[in-house]
This record gives structure tokens, sequence and C-alpha cells, in this order.
């Protein structure tokens, strides 16, 4: 195997035998790392794959997500959304893609030019890297380490880093008000979000992404951590959705307030890398919850009951994993979308009083709640893990 | 009592000046004249301090397009057309307050079916007027789908408008001496249509918005006008009744024909913003109510008891006429010279006197509760410059 894995053509090829799906223990990631090991050729060549797969993805995800959300505003305001380009105006976010990419990239005069153009690339970073840990299907991960829960909060961290970078370079009042608020919120919330996930860690004893989902083999975390569970994932979802500083807390951009906030100053192929990674966020946020929650791409199980589980996995083992995740990530999205659509938008101190007032109390009784149940073993079928 | 007057100059030199210590200053940010909340082309200049507003200083003058200069040269009837674009959602009140005062200089007596006719089409005006502020007090907000559900069910009663009136906007209707036109003979009938339509309508509103716990935190405490205040800087309309002032010149000084229609004068307790945004949701109904009760009650008669176009002189002297847009009190002041067109005319709008109940409401408080505050009021940039 190893010297099979020096050959780069042999790992594509592997890749798309059916051996990855049989087996989720050779994931991706392990051929990675024993790639590593064995050559840098493989190695190499993985990280390109790896790359181009990531890259692909964000730049598709725009394009989809930004498509369903205008649908969705639109059949949500009792109108049709984009129907021109294309049926259905299918390919409108084409069109605007096109029409970023010819658009002039406009620099304000005073402003920093280094971070200016910096803070985009920086804020696409944080998603790629984010992107790379979800799992969408057994095997098709791109990295799975160890620490896989600590990579997402330090790495999630990251965008706000990009927004800050943005917001101060613009040499713009409304900018600069728009990234300080994006800062203070973004960190705030992302101290209810890593809590809300180790409730499912410490459920599952694992901090690596795939190990995680194995232990709901037996029924999906919402359900079996009963309770406890289930507010970790309200606290989960009003985290990410701060995170992804959407309606009610799309205070950095606020655009009734400030204008734009701290995209205010971008203009063409760097204000739509922002947005792509908004999008893509959005998509990435909602595969987590999936992931932690609902069993990633593992069908409805409960427990031993052999015969309600051999119904659950009539799929044929291929279309399976695509069915399950994707219908529980785009119910989320749905979701996260409906909330956009309905809600307005929270004042600053109001935000900052339910963050540390509301959510985080509840989040570190939450915990040690979780704690409890987990020591004594009172959520359903604790035998399995 | 003193009066400072210093320029915008002389006040960001003041806040700012030569000072480079790395401490928090306070600074000032134009908001507008291009900005998404000020509706128009409003330029308020803030001082902050981070997000608190120390200090809002409206700057007028972006849409000045002196009407009342340019009717010192129309006559009488030709005025009236001009007042479609100062506050553009309450055309059809605006041409009414420049015909009443006309029509009382002049001694000109109108029937009784054109006073009936008059009154429903400002209610209407006035639903369709709130209808608006509604959807954009929601986008304000943060919430872009009200907007929407705001403008869908104007869009209906703006239909059953155009099919008299034949405009949408700068509806143009209401001359000194009668209409511009009779009612349409499907007028009735479809407004009885729209009435069974929209209070339904008005029920999901507060779904949406009213009962939504955002909505409520962020208007409830926020920019408090006091009484004493509202009308010290006089304010009217559902602003000053927002405050607790029950002073509605539809109630007080009746004119058309209110009188004789059924109604209440929805008014506030505290004078927050969330009081101001009750006060124009009750106004609503209130209105339906009184197109209801009016709507079967029309007299036949003419609808123009002067000729079209036929020139007015007015006796020599000081006229003010007064009645109540969907926004507050909008005056008519004429000062006649005997001939067929006007001295000086002067409109004591509704929206310059509201506009600058902000800087007190508003003072210390977050930019966000600022824009609440600001949509509460409900401003026309158009009618505060005229």
């Amino acid at each position: 195997m190893a010297d099979a894995l020096l050959n780069p053509l042999s790992l594509t090829l592997s890749v798309q035998t059916s051996e990855a799906f049989a087996a989720p223990a050779m994931s991706l990631a392990d051929r990675a790392s024993r790639a590593l090991e064995s050559g840098v050729w493989g190695a190499v060549m993985y990280i390109v794959i790896g790359l181009v797969a990531v890259l692909t993805a964000v730049s598709v995800l725009g394009l989809v997500m930004s498509y369903i959300e205008r649908k969705v505003a639109g059949h949500f305001q009792c109108r049709l959304g984009p129907m021109r380009v294309g049926p259905h105006g299918v390919l409108q976010s084409l069109a605007d893609g096109i029409k970023l990419l010819f658009k002039e990239g406009i620099e304000p005069g005073d402003g920093d030019k280094v971070i200016f153009i910096g803070a985009p690339i920086f804020s696409i970073t944080a998603t790629i890297l984010l992107l790379a840990i979800v799992p969408l299907a057994p095997g098709i991960q791109v990295v799975d380490m160890n620490v896989g829960v600590v990579y997402i909060a330090a790495v999630s961290g990251l965008g706000v880093m990009g927004i800050l970078m943005g917001g101060w370079s613009s040499n713009n009042k409304w900018s600069l008000l728009g990234a300080m608020r994006a800062g203070a919120q973004m960190i705030s919330y992302e101290v209810s979000l890593t809590i809300a996930l180790l409730v499912v860690v410490l459920f599952s004893g694992t901090l690596k992404v795939s190990e995680i989902i194995e232990s709901q083999q037996q029924g999906w975390w919402i359900w079996r951590g009963h309770g406890v569970a289930i507010v970790a994932f309200c606290l989960y979802v009003i985290a990410s959705t701060a995170e992804l500083n959407r309606t009610p807390f799309d205070l950095p951009e606020g655009e009734s307030e400030l204008t734009g906030g701290y995209h205010t100053e971008y203009s063409g192929l760097r204000f739509s890398f922002f947005f792509l990674a908004e999008f893509a966020n959005l998509f990435v946020f909602s595969a987590l919850a999936v992931t932690f929650f609902f069993g990633g791409w593992l069908p409805f199980h409960v427990g031993n009951y052999e015969g309600f589980n051999s119904v659950m996995d009539l799929l044929p083992p291929v279309i399976s994993p695509i069915f399950w995740f994707g219908s529980k990530c785009a119910t989320l999205i749905f979701i996260l979308m409906w909330f956009r659509w309905t809600f307005p938008r929270l004042r600053m101190d109001q935000l900052m009083r339910l963050e540390w007032k509301v959510l985080l109390p509840i989040g570190f009784a939450n915990l040690i709640l979780a704690a409890t149940v987990v020591l004594s073993g009172l959520y359903f079928f604790p035998s399995a893990t | 009592m003193t009066v400072e007057v210093s320029s915008l100059k002389e006040l960001v030199e003041q806040a700012s000046g030569d000072d480079r210590s790395p401490d928090t200053q306070e600074y000032f940010v134009n908001m507008g004249p291009q900005h998404p909340s000020t509706h128009g082309v409003l330029r308020l200049v803030l001082k902050l301090d981070g997000e608190r507003v120390l200090r809002c200083i409206p700057v007028l003058g972006y849409i000045h397009r002196s009407i009342e200069k340019i009717s010192e040269h129309m006559n009488y009837m030709n005025c009236v057309h001009l007042t479609d674009r100062m506050d553009y959602l309450s055309s059809i009140m605006n041409n009414w307050a420049v015909s009443k005062a006309v029509e009382e200089a002049a001694g000109i007596e109108v029937n009784s079916r054109i006073q009936y006719i008059r009154t429903i089409f400002a209610e209407l005006e006035r639903i369709q007027s709130h209808q608006l502020w509604w959807g954009v007090l929601g986008m304000d907000l943060g919430a872009f789908t009200p907007f929407l559900y705001g403008i869908r069910d104007r869009e209906v009663l703006n239909d059953v408008m155009e099919e008299t009136v034949g405009a949408r906007l700068t509806m143009n209707y209401v001359l000194p001496g009668g209409l511009m036109a009779d009612i349409h003979p499907n007028f009735v009938h479809r407004v009885k249509e729209f009435i069974k339509y929209f209070r339904p309508k008005l029920d999901e509103y507060d779904d949406l918005l009213t009962n939504n716990v955002i909505i409520q935190e962020r208007l409830r405490n926020v920019g408090i006008l006091s009484p004493q205040t509202a009308v010290q800087y006089g304010a009217t309309g559902p602003v000053l009744r927002g405050s607790g002032v029950a002073f509605d010149l539809r109630k007080d000084h009746p004119y058309g024909v209110y009188d004789q229609a059924d109604f209440e004068v929805p008014v506030g307790t505290i004078g927050d913003s969330w009081d101001r945004y009750w006060v124009r949701v009750e106004e609503m109904r209130q209105s339906l109510n009184i197109v209801e009760q009016l709507l079967d009650n029309i007299p036949p008669g003419d609808f123009l008891v002067k000729k079209l176009n036929s020139k007015i002189k007015i006796p020599e002297g000081r006229y003010y006429s007064q009645l109540e847009t969907a926004r507050g009190v909008l005056g008519v002041f004429i000062a006649s010279d005997k001939k067929d067109e006007p001295y000086r005319l002067h409109y004591r709008s509704p929206n310059f006197n509201n506009l600058w109940c902000l800087e007190p409401m508003i003072k210390g408080d977050y930019i966000a509760s600022l824009i609440g505050a600001m949509s509460s009021l409900d401003l026309v940039i158009p009618d505060i410059d005229r």
C-alpha cells in the first residue's frame, strides 16, 4: 500500500473505488497522513486535490446559496425572486458573478492598502480552512485531525480578523463601527458556540469529527442526549447565526444603520470574496450542526431496533449519505434563512446582554448538566458508545 | 434664555481639535444626505462617543424646490398641483389644505358630496401612508419582509384610488371648489372590498412586527418625547399623540365631514417610539372605521362648484387654514393683495417640526436607537424642505 501511495496516480484512483465508502477507517485523511510518511509527491498531490476541491466547493456554494437565499427571500416576501436569467433565474448568480468580475476594484485613497486588499483574502481563507474539516460522506473529508473540535473553534475565530481588517483599513467611520461591532459580537458568541459543541464532545468522548459521527450509529445526539442536547443545539443555532452575521445578528453589516458596515468600501471581486465567505460559512455551520447533533451522513437509527433501522438503511450506500446529509443540511440552512427574512435586528447592547447574561450562563449550566448525564449514563443507549 | 449659534465647522473643530492622544475621542459622522435610513436626502450630523449619540444636528436644504416662491407666480388653482410634491404620501390632504384655505378666504361653499368624497379619500390616503411607514419601520429595524407586506397591501389600495384619480402617487385630485373628477362607479364597491381585505391583514401586521419581542425591545423606552417637549417643539400628528396629547384636528376642529363619523383618537402614554408605533397602527383601524361609516352616505350632487381653471380672487388680508395630514398639522398661510395670485404662500409642514424632536428624544442613546426613533417619526424629507 505504501508503495502504491508513492505513485500519485494510484491515490487518485483509489479514492474513486468503493473501498473508501466501505471502510471509513481508511479515510482520505488517513491516506494523507500515510502519504506524508511515505512520500512527498503523494502529499503534494493530496494537498492539491484537497485545495481544488475546497475552492470549487466555496465558489459553487456561493453561487448556489445566493440563488437559494434570493428565491427563499422572494417567496417569503410574496414575490418570485430572480426569474429572468435562465429558467426560474437559475443562472442569476452566475450573471452576478460575471458582473462582479468586471467591476472596478476601488480602493479608498487614505486607506491602508495592504490590509485593505488582504482583508477579503483573510476572510475567505478562514472559510476554506473551516470547510476542510466538514465531513460530507464516509471518507470524504479533506482533513480529519484528532483535535477536530479545537480546530473548528480556532479557525472559526479567524474570520473575524478579515472583517476587522476590512473595517479598519477602509478609512471610513461607518466601516470602522461595523468592524468593531463584528469583533465584539463574534468573539462573544464564539464562547457559546464552543460550549454548545463541547456538550457533544462529552457525549461522544472524542474530539475527532469522524468519530463523533461514528458515535451516533445508535441514534443522533439531538434525541439521545434529550434535553441537554436540545438546549445545546438551540445555543448552537443562536450562536452560529451571530457568527454568520445574519439577521437578527447582522449588526456588523447593519444596512439601515451603517450602510453596509465593514464592506461599505469594497467593490467588485473583493466584495464578492466577503460575500462568498458568508455564504460558504452558512453551509459550513449548518454542516457542522448536522455533524454534531444530527449524525452527519448517518440515517435515522433507534438503538438496536433492527427492523426499524433496516428500513432506514434501505437506500443504496452511495446515495444514502448524500440523501441524509443533504436533507439535514438543507433543512438547517432553510431555517437560518427563515430567521433572516423574519426577524428584525437586535441592538448592540441587547446583543451583548443576550450573550453574556443569558446564553453563557445557560451554556455553562448545560455543560455541567451534560457532564452529569454522561457520567451517570442517563441518556438513551449509553452502552452503544 | 440664550441661544447658541455655532457653525458646523466650529463644532467639529471644538470636538477634535489638535487632540492626538490615544484616548477615546468624540467624533463627527455624517449620516446622509445619502443614507438608507434617512429616506431621502436628509443629512444628520452626528457627534458620537463610540456608538452613543451626543448630538444630532439636522442639516436641511438638499431637496429644496422653492415651492412657496413658485406659488407666488401661480393662480390659486395651479398652486394646488405643487403641493403633491411636498408630502407625497398625503398628496390629497395637501391639495385639500390649500383648497380649504382658498375656499375659506374666497368664501366658496362646496356641497356635501364633495366634502364626503374628500374625507373618504383623505382617510384612504392616511391608510396607505401608514402602510408604507409600517413597512419602512420594519426595514429600518433590520427586517426586510414587512416592507414588502406593507407595499403589497398599499398596491391594492392604490389600485382602488387610481381608478378614480388616475394617478398613484401625485394624486392631484382636490381643487379649490371641488374635485378633479367624480368618483368611479366601481369606487364604493371596491373600497368595501378593500376594507374586507385589509382588516385581517392588520392582524397579520401584528403577528409579524407588533408582537415580535425584538421590535418591542427596540422600540419600548427608546426615544422618549415628553408631552411638554413635544408641544414646545410644535410636534403634531401621531408624534404628538404618541406623547399623550390628544390633539387631532379631525376631532378638535372638525372639517370635511369628520363630525359625522364616529371614531377614536388613539393616544400613547409615555411618548416612546413604541407609543408612536402603536398610535399609527391603531389609526389605520380607525381610518377604516371612518371610511366604512361614510361610504354608504355619499349624497348626490356636483363634484365641482367652480369652473375648472377659473381665476379665484381673494380679498386683501391674511388667511390661515389647517388640517390633519397623515403626519400632523399642515397649515396654509395666504397673504393676499386682491390679485388671483398669492402675495405670499407659506406652508407649516408637520415634518419640519417633527424632525427637530429627534435630538431631545435621542440624546445619549445608540445609533441603532436613533434609526428606530427616526423611523417612528415617519419623516418625509421633501415636506421638510419644500
